[in-house]
């Protein structure tokens, strides 16, 4: 399969196989999902010693757990025993975790605490060996409160592995006036029956809203501004209105940044006019004088011209700094993915600021979103589309030739509309899929 | 949503409505029943026309979700942003919604709380199912709708459906329950 694989992907082009094939799709759990940095959840999710959230790592059920003493473990979510699931609510406080068909009882680190019967098992069970404990994730690490683990029980620090994408996720940190953010206000779950890649290939799409997004961009333009809002709509149409932007915007002011094992952002992607974050907004006035309360003019004026819009981490992350949005992609099948969507509240930030965070998550991340139904249904289209042997390769193609380097190890598009962050993601994906032994394929020559 | 709640039971206590035939628990049904029938037959202008102007169309994400402002809702349209979302259920270019949905309603169960002179909440039960492009969905779950009588007309100041499946993983949703 090694061999095979370096074919799927060439200069500009991979076949449509890799997002086809369930032999494939195993693959890629056991090597990019068993491997790389997962991200697995966020510390506010656990604030106390006791408090767990149920997470995955591909398709293994995980749980991220403070334990007693305010460590964050992440143990796979099974019993030792029969292996049955222990955890089954999505979150939760708790001294210890039950099994609730034989009384297993693990601490919140996974060891095993007591078991009935023990006189019954043979003279060799030991409750203090690991084999009796919930299994350990073997590496967990946090950057700034963002929870990764990675199957691999070593290779590079969770901080090598981000290498550029730490100032992305900085960004979502330093925009808080307090320096803290927490996770609040839900989730969205979608779902659609196509490949996961598919997901993050989008989110730094600048080509497509025009396009896809047709429907809500010209029935937010037709809106009249006299109808009443409680300032909710207002929020989503001005976006919606702002996916319209011509192609020129795109090519213009947009940029698209890549770094290594397959990360990416759209980048300058706000015009202060435009957008919800508008410098002529009261409200935002009003948060930028709290930030520059707390961190000086000075900070607060780096911290606003960070201009991140999405900013994908390689293979299951994507966020955006701006309105506080993180999603978290989950792969199911080769031709399912599921994606739970996150909203943040900036600490020290006026209130209004995270109803609009809302507002702006219902209308980007919403599963009864004008706009995500589209996006949702491109997913679906492309995963039909890709399942017919018709045609075997897909183009990748746009803006190869003009690629350059970035300044800090990457390469960046002449403009937003490359497909670069394409092509930077598929040879992550052939680096882990074939263990660097296909260094000499790339989709990005 | 306390301030849209407030201005709603002013609209009542006010009585700056003439004094019609009170809202019935027959008249609410029938005018549910007739609410579902156009939305199953894609006649959303009219649908938006039932509206009040300054009414609230919300589908939680959450079993009792207590606001849409705090917590994100799989749909929130305050009367502008629901403007929006008919006007482009009409467009041609509405990719998700080619091909269309058909879809088949049941209302039942209808109970009549928190009535005032020219107002009330109906709650009620719904099962919906939407066929398209060779899948069905059921959805289904609990209704609340704050009608008020304006003239001989009843019409939605505010209405939640609070669906049984809010927090599973869902496919786009884009016909209105």
């Amino acid at each position: 399969m090694q061999q095979d694989l370096s074919h799927f992907i060439q200069p500009g082009r991979v076949h449509r196989q890799i997002y086809t094939d369930p032999a494939i799709f195993e693959l890629e759990l056991e090597r990019i999902f068993g491997a790389a940095w997962i991200y697995v959840g966020h510390e506010s999710q656990v604030k106390n010693p006791g408090d767990y959230f149920r997470s995955f790592i591909g398709r293994k059920s995980v749980v991220l757990v403070r334990d007693a003493e305010g460590e964050i473990r992440v143990i796979h979510n099974q019993c030792a025993h029969r292996g049955s699931l222990v955890v089954a609510d999505d979150k939760g406080n708790t001294d210890e975790f039950q099994c609730c068909y034989h009384g297993w009882t693990y601490h919140l680190d996974g060891r095993l605490k007591a078991v009935p019967l023990q006189h019954g098992y043979p003279c060799d069970f030991d409750p203090k060996n690991s084999k009796t404990a919930m299994v350990k994730v073997p590496r967990v690490q946090s950057y700034r409160g963002f929870v990764f683990a990675s199957e691999a029980p070593d290779g590079p620090s969770l901080e090598e592995f981000l290498g550029h994408m730490t100032t992305s996720l900085d960004d979502m940190v330093d925009r808080a006036p307090e320096g803290e953010i927490e996770i609040a206000g839900g989730v969205f779950k979608h779902a659609y029956d196509a490949n996961w890649k598919l997901y993050l290939e989008n989110l730094c799409d600048a080509a497509h809203p025009w396009f896809t997004h047709r429907s809500s961009i010209d029935a937010a333009q037709q809106q009249s501004d006299d109808v009443f809002s409680d300032g909710s709509g207002e929020i989503a149409i001005r976006q919606m209105r702002q996916n319209g932007a011509p192609y020129s915007f795109w090519e213009s002011q947009v940029g698209i940044w890549t770094y290594p094992n397959g990360h990416s952002y759209l980048g300058d992607y706000h015009d202060d006019a435009k957008l919800v974050a508008a410098l002529k907004d009261p409200l935002f006035r009003e948060y930028i004088a709290a930030l520059e309360k707390k961190k000086g003019k000075r900070e607060a004026r780096r911290v606003l011209e960070v201009r991140r819009w999405n900013s994908n981490v390689y293979p299951n992350l994507s966020f955006m700094s701006q309105f506080q949005q993180l999603r978290v992609v989950h792969p199911i099948a080769v031709d399912r993915t599921v994606v739970y969507t996150y909203n943040f509240r900036l600490k020290g930030a006026p209130e209004q600021m995270f109803r609009n965070t809302i507002s702006f998550a219902n209308t980007v991340n919403g599963t009864g979103s004008l706009v995500l139904t589209d996006d949702l249904e491109i997913y679906n289209r492309i995963g039909m589309g890709l399942s017919s042997a018709g045609a075997e390769w897909i183009e990748i193609g746009r803006g190869l030739q003009s690629d350059g380097p970035d300044t800090h190890g990457g390469r960046r598009g002449q403009n937003s509309t490359s497909e670069i962050y394409i092509r930077n993601m598929l040879d992550a994906w052939l680096a882990y899929m074939t263990g660097g032994q296909a260094k000499n394929m790339r989709a990005a020559f | 949503m306390p301030g849209r709640r407030r201005a709603v039971a002013a609209l009542g206590r006010a009585g700056r409505l003439p004094a019609q035939p009170g809202l019935d628990p027959r008249r609410c049904e029938q005018f549910l029943l007739h609410e579902a029938r156009l939305l199953d037959e894609g006649k959303f202008d009219d649908w938006l026309a039932l509206f009040t102007l300054d009414a609230w169309y919300w589908v939680p994400s959450e079993p009792d979700q207590a606001d849409p402002v705090e917590t994100v809702s799989l749909i929130y349209d305050d009367r502008r942003l629901l403007e929006t979302r008919v006007r482009r259920l009409a467009s041609p270019r509405m990719y998700s919604q080619e091909p269309r949905s058909r879809t088949s309603r049941i209302i039942a169960n209808s109970t009549l709380e928190d009535v005032e002179r020219n107002s009330c909440t109906v709650r009620s039960k719904f099962v919906m199912i939407e066929y398209r492009r060779e899948q069905q969905r059921i959805f289904g779950g609990t209704t609340l709708h704050r009608l008020v009588q304006e003239g001989s007309r009843i019409l939605i100041a505010w209405k939640r459906v609070d669906l049984v499946n809010c927090d599973a993983p869902l496919d786009g949703i884009t016909v209105p329950f």
